[in-house]
Parts: C-alpha cells; sequence; structure tokens
C-alpha cells in the first residue's frame, strides 16, 4: 500500500507539472498582458514595471522562476492587487470553496444514491417515473439558469433564502441547491441503473433463498455492488463540481476562490493565474486519488498494489 | 431440528424400517476401489408436497405457461431428480417451491405445496423468509456468481445463521468453521475472511452448498448444482451430496438435465416436458424402463462411449410454444407415436407400480394394437 502511494504521488507531481507547463505557455500565448490597462501609460513606467515583475526577460527565463515559484509554493504578490500575494488569495478563497464544494458532493452523492435505489426499488411504479423525470431536468438545466431562477423564486419571490453570499447556512442552501442538482441527477440515474442491474443478479437471488431480510439485501448485498460505475464517473463529477464552483461563486458573490480565478485570466494576472491554476489542479489530482482508494475499500477484487508473484 | 436430532431420528427410522430398505447401494462402479460408505435411508415421512403447480409469467409478448399442473411428493432422506430440457420449467418449479418467484410478473397457483404441514403458498414474504434458508435451502447453478463478489465468505455463510438462529458472532463462526470442514475446505479459518473471487470454481461451489446447510435444513433443492462444473469436480460435488445426505439426512430436490449426474445420485426421477411431470418412476424403473417416449427419446439422445460408431440421436422438433400450449399432449407433435387423440386430449395418468406413473396415450389398452402393428412393420 505504501509503495502504491508513493507511485501515485510521483505520477501526481508529473502530471501537475504538465499541468503547470502548459498553463504557462497558453498563459502567454494570449495577447494582452496584466500591465495594459485603459488609461495610456508613461512609456518608461511600462518599463520599469515590466522590469519588476521580470515580464521583460526572455520566455525561458520567465518560465524557470515560475516553475522555481511553484517548487517554493511562494508565487509572490499579485500584479493587480500587489498589497496582496497569491498566497493570502489562496488562503482566503480556497476554505470557502472547499466547504462549498464537499457540500455540494455530499449532498449531490447522498441525495443521488437515494433517490437512485428508491427507484430501482420501485422500478416502473410511481416514485421510479417520478425520480427520473427530475433526474432527466436536473441533468438539462444548466446551474447557472438554476442558480437565477432558484433566486428569483426562493429568495426575492418567496423570501425564504438569502439571495447571495456565504455566511451563515441558511446562506448556503441555494448555492448548494443549484450546484449540486446536476451531479445528483447524473448520479441518481447510474445508481437506478445498476442497481438494477444488481438486483437481477445470482447472488441477490441466493441471498432472498436463504431468508435475509429486504433491507440487508439492499443495503449489504446490493448497494456496495451498484455503486462501483458511481465512484468511477465521481471523478468526472468532481471535475465538473470544481469548475461550476466558479459561476456559482460569482453569481451568489461568494468570496471564494472562482472569483479570483476568473478576474486572474481576464486581468492576465500571471502570478494568480499559475497559483489557482496549479493549486486547483493538485487539488484535483488528489480528490482522484482519494477515488481511487475508495474504489479498492467498495471492491475487494480490485488490488491497488501487485503483491509479489500475482499475476 | 438440529444435527442430532436428525441423526437420533436416522437411527429409529432404520429400527421401525428394518434397515435400508430402499437405500441405493454403491456397487457395480467398474474400475474403482469402492469405499464403504454409509448408507443413507428414505423413510415415508412425507415432507414436500406439491399438488396441481401452475406458474405463469406476464410478459409484453403475452402469458407464458411455464408450470402446467405439477405434482410430486418427496420423502425424508430422498433425492428425486427433476430432468427435462432448458425451459421445460424445472427451474421455475424449484423457484416457485423456495418461493423465489417475484409476483407481479410471475404467478403462482396451486392446490397446495405443503412443506410439511405449512402450505408454502398460503405464506406471507415475511412467514416465508422464516423457512428460505432454514427449513428448506437453494444451490444455484453457477457458483461464480451466486456468491456476492463483495462480501467474505464468512459474512456469507454467517448471516443467514445470525438472523434465523440469533447466534453471537463466535457461535455463527465457529459453526461456519464447521460446515467448510463438512463440504472439505482446507484452512476454514483463514478461509473464512476471503472473497469469493480468492477461490476456485469448485470451491465457491463447496462453499455454496455450506451456505445452504448451516441453518440445517430439511429439503434442499439444488439447481443443476453441477452444470458449471468441469466433469472431474462434478463427480467431487455429487460425492459430497452423497457425503452429506448420509450424515444428514436432508431430502435432496435435483434439477438437471444431465441424466449421468441422476443415475449417480437420485432415488427417483420425475421427467417433466413443457411444464408438465409427465413420467414419474424410481432410478430403475425410469433407466430400465420408460415408458413415455420423450423419457425413451431423452435415455437414447445420451451419448454412450461402449457402443461402437455412436452418432448422437437427437429428438427431433422442438418443444412447444408455453405462449399457447397444446390442448393435448405436448410431446404429440414430436411423438414417433403420436395418435389422433395425442393431439386433442391430455393423457391420464398411468399408475404402472406404486412409484411408477405415466401420462401416456400409448397405455391405453386401446393403443396396444397399434404398437403390436408397428413392431411387426419394423
Amino acid at each position: 500500500m505504501g509503495k502504491y502511494i508513493f507511485k501515485r504521488f510521483l505520477m501526481m507531481l508529473v502530471t501537475i507539472f504538465i499541468i503547470a507547463t502548459l498553463t504557462f505557455f497558453l498563459m502567454h500565448a494570449v495577447p494582452g498582458s496584466p500591465l495594459e490597462s485603459d488609461r495610456n501609460t508613461n512609456e518608461t513606467v511600462q518599463a520599469n514595471l515590466e522590469r519588476f515583475y521580470k515580464l521583460d526577460q526572455p520566455l525561458h527565463i520567465q518560465y524557470l522562476s515560475y516553475m522555481q515559484s511553484i517548487v517554493t509554493f511562494d508565487f509572490g504578490p499579485s500584479i493587480k492587487d500587489p498589497n496582496r500575494t497569491v498566497n493570502e488569495l489562496l488562503a482566503r478563497g480556497f476554505p470557502i470553496s472547499f466547504e462549498l464544494g464537499i457540500i455540494t458532493i455530499l449532498v449531490a452523492v447522498v441525495s443521488g444514491i437515494i433517490l437512485g435505489t428508491m427507484a430501482a426499488l420501485r422500478h416502473n411504479k410511481m416514485i421510479d417515473y417520478a425520480a427520473m423525470a427530475f433526474a432527466v431536468v436536473g441533468i438539462s438545466i444548466p446551474n447557472f439558469v438554476l442558480a437565477t431562477v432558484l433566486i428569483q423564486q426562493l429568495a426575492v419571490n418567496w423570501n425564504l433564502f438569502p439571495p447571495a453570499t456565504w455566511t451563515s447556512p441558511m446562506h448556503m442552501v441555494l448555492p448548494v441547491l443549484a450546484l449540486a442538482t446536476g451531479p445528483m441527477a447524473i448520479i441518481a440515474r447510474l445508481t437506478r441503473s445498476s442497481m438494477l442491474e444488481v438486483l437481477t443478479q445470482d447472488y441477490i437471488k441466493m441471498a432472498r433463498a436463504k431468508g435475509i431480510k429486504p433491507m440487508r439485501i439492499v443495503l449489504r448485498h446490493a448497494l456496495r455492488n451498484a455503486l462501483m460505475p458511481v465512484v468511477t464517473i465521481m471523478g468526472t463529477l468532481l471535475a465538473g463540481i470544481l469548475t461550476g464552483t466558479f459561476v456559482i461563486e460569482k453569481i451568489f458573490a461568494i468570496p471564494g476562490m472562482g472569483k479570483y480565478f476568473v478576474d486572474s485570466i481576464n486581468n492576465r494576472d500571471y502570478p494568480v493565474i499559475m497559483g489557482t491554476t496549479v493549486f486547483y489542479s493538485a487539488f484535483l489530482i488528489f480528490m482522484l486519488f482519494l477515488v481511487d482508494i475508495v474504489y479498492g475499500i467498495l471492491d475487494p477484487r480490485i488490488k491497488l498494489h501487485k503483491k509479489e508473484g500475482d499475476v | 431440528m438440529t444435527g442430532k436430532q436428525i441423526a437420533e431420528e436416522l437411527a429409529r427410522t432404520r429400527l421401525e424400517e428394518g434397515a435400508d430398505i430402499d437405500a441405493v447401494d454403491h456397487t457395480g462402479k467398474r474400475g474403482r476401489i469402492v469405499k464403504p460408505k454409509k448408507r443413507k435411508t428414505v423413510t415415508d415421512e412425507r415432507i414436500l408436497s406439491v399438488q396441481d403447480l401452475h406458474v405463469t409469467f406476464n410478459t409484453y409478448g403475452g402469458t407464458v405457461q411455464a408450470v402446467r399442473g405439477v405434482n410430486f411428493d418427496l420423502y425424508k432422506g430422498e433425492t428425486l431428480a427433476i430432468v427435462g430440457e432448458s425451459g421445460c420449467g424445472k427451474s421455475v418449479t424449484s423457484n416457485a417451491i423456495m418461493g423465489l418467484i417475484q409476483q407481479p410478473p410471475g404467478k403462482i397457483s396451486s392446490k397446495g405445496v405443503h412443506f410439511k404441514t405449512q402450505d408454502l403458498t398460503k405464506l406471507s414474504k415475511k412467514e416465508m423468509r422464516k423457512i428460505q434458508g432454514v427449513d428448506i435451502s437453494m444451490i444455484f447453478q453457477d457458483p461464480m456468481t451466486a456468491l456476492n463478489p463483495t462480501l467474505t465468505i464468512g459474512e456469507q455463510l454467517t448471516e443467514g445463521v445470525k438472523q434465523h438462529k440469533n447466534l453471537s458472532k463466535a457461535e455463527a463462526k465457529e459453526r461456519a468453521i464447521d460446515m467448510l470442514k463438512l463440504v472439505g475446505i482446507p484452512n476454514p479459518d483463514e478461509r473464512l475472511k476471503q472473497y469469493p473471487h480468492q477461490f476456485s470454481g469448485g470451491m465457491r461451489q463447496r462453499i455454496v452448498i455450506a451456505i445452504a446447510l448451516i441453518c440445517e435444513p430439511e429439503l434442499l433443492i439444488a439447481d443443476e448444482p453441477t452444470t458449471a462444473l468441469d466433469v472431474t469436480i462434478q463427480a467431487q460435488i455429487l460425492e459430497l451430496f452423497e457425503e452429506i445426505q448420509a450424515k444428514t439426512g436432508v431430502s435432496i430436490i435435483l434439477i438437471t438435465h444431465d441424466l449421468g449426474v441422476v443415475a449417480k445420485i437420485a432415488d427417483r426421477i420425475a421427467v417433466m416436458y413443457a411444464g408438465k411431470v409427465i413420467e414419474t418412476g424410481d432410478k430403475r424403473e425410469i433407466f430400465y424402463n420408460p415408458q413415455h417416449p420423450y423419457t425413451k427419446g431423452l435415455l437414447t439422445s445420451v451419448p454412450r462411449l461402449d457402443l461402437a460408431g455412436g452418432e448422437l440421436k437427437p429428438i427431433d422438433g422442438t418443444p412447444p410454444d408455453l405462449f399457447a400450449p397444446p390442448t393435448g399432449c405436448p410431446f404429440a407433435a414430436r411423438c414417433p407415436f403420436s395418435m389422433d387423440v395425442c393431439t386433442n386430449v391430455y393423457p391420464e395418468v398411468t399408475a404402472l407400480s406404486e412409484t411408477h406413473k405415466v401420462d401416456c396415450w400409448l397405455q391405453d389398452p386401446r393403443a396396444q394394437k397399434l404398437i403390436d402393428e408397428q413392431a411387426f412393420a419394423r
């Protein structure tokens, strides 16, 4: 196990290196620079600024210092807002984004699995149809549309929840709902179909023949097997939720990382782009690693590490 | 009933019956040394009585009449083989007894499926669960799929006894280890912690058998227990069945299409065709004196090594469509002896001996003439 984790860790480093390199060159391929603005700046000032931020140096030198900043995890100050370092932005924004993301994932996974399982157990009955109709709607509506509708109805018209910001649990309801509905619908559909398949398996029939209580058959015998495909798509869903947070944070004025990320790209704020991208990708890669570990826990046939003499 | 009680019961019945009158002897096996075996005892205590069992399934294409009036009895300590080709309703029959038919789409009607004194068809699902796995157990065809890949063998073995007999973890574990020993799995202690994929096919079938036996059932339904195994393992598993039956006195319903298996361990045979039992009898009666043309066809279609120029002799034609089964004898269309009456009226049961019963018009005295004529023509 330790060997496996070490190997995965090395792979993760390689992946982050590739992402960082690609980001760097793409970033510089985009026209414009962080120092451009609507006002006409004095050319000497412009040149001095460029020298200060080392933007006048050849690209490969910039690349090296950029790599150095990643290794030391010190991205320096933001160009647009020189009073703040990138690390400060991350430290302030990440906990909030993380909270939003984790709550969303939990809500999506738990409610998706419950909905899908119930639909499968009541196959071709009212609950099944209702759950699947709901799932289709959930998959079809983009989260930004859902977000605005939720704000209009639940916040403005009915005044049930606050429309924006991130201060109390009540504030979290709408953004989480907007962000979780899509993934939840996908998980529900997947759980339902894989549950239906698992319920026809011989080992379920055998459990019935053993006189095991239906509740235990579903929870202990069926669910674990049915969750395998759900775990498989968790990676994709995580990426979706991550990018979803950018939009949702913007709509609900949540002071997470998404705001800095989007702003930094608009402003070509090189250090912030680098910092957020590398941080986000490292986070996502780590979550994918966790998914793989969960896989191994759910299915004993999947070995994360090869023993001596294994085929 | 505990194992001890079973043993006492066995001893008692032996005394009453005056030794093993009906016991199957294991002599006559050529080319090998026969180990002296414990002899099993068949008693006349009726354990299962199936009367006029019908099972239908509603599908988009119409209603399938999978089982159309099956009757049979099973006695304590006896092995009844239900044989027939694919789709003749043997598995559906066993699932119906076991309470594994989902209703709907399935529908069961009968004049009673009595397990000892209880009518299984009248029990609620909850009451049925107290019998499933406890009094009646089932062994499935494919050991590769019958075990849950995500649970340890130990958990799959013990969950039944824990629920039904309220055993503690330690007691259940002890019981599981005993069972694994009984079915011949070495290192049971270690093995309990392992998952199904760590076992070979034959081992898995032994585990499936152990799971079926752990609550000491009185009736074991084995649905093609050796079909998915290779031949050497088949023989081992069949021997295990005989051994267990001798030890525990369990009654076995063996569903199979393999007449070799039947010849080895069955006491009595019920031949099914198109959802009906067309002939029953004890092993000798069916093998040496088959009366129904279908049974005869079935027996001659078995490939034989001892006859030269061995060409397979299949039964021509296909079984009838069970969406609209014929009113007469379902075998009439394939039967070389079919008469006008066969296609129109289902034959009544003819009892040739106390055990040997056949549903065939050829048993009618009026048909005898026809048979003689045909024999003459040949």
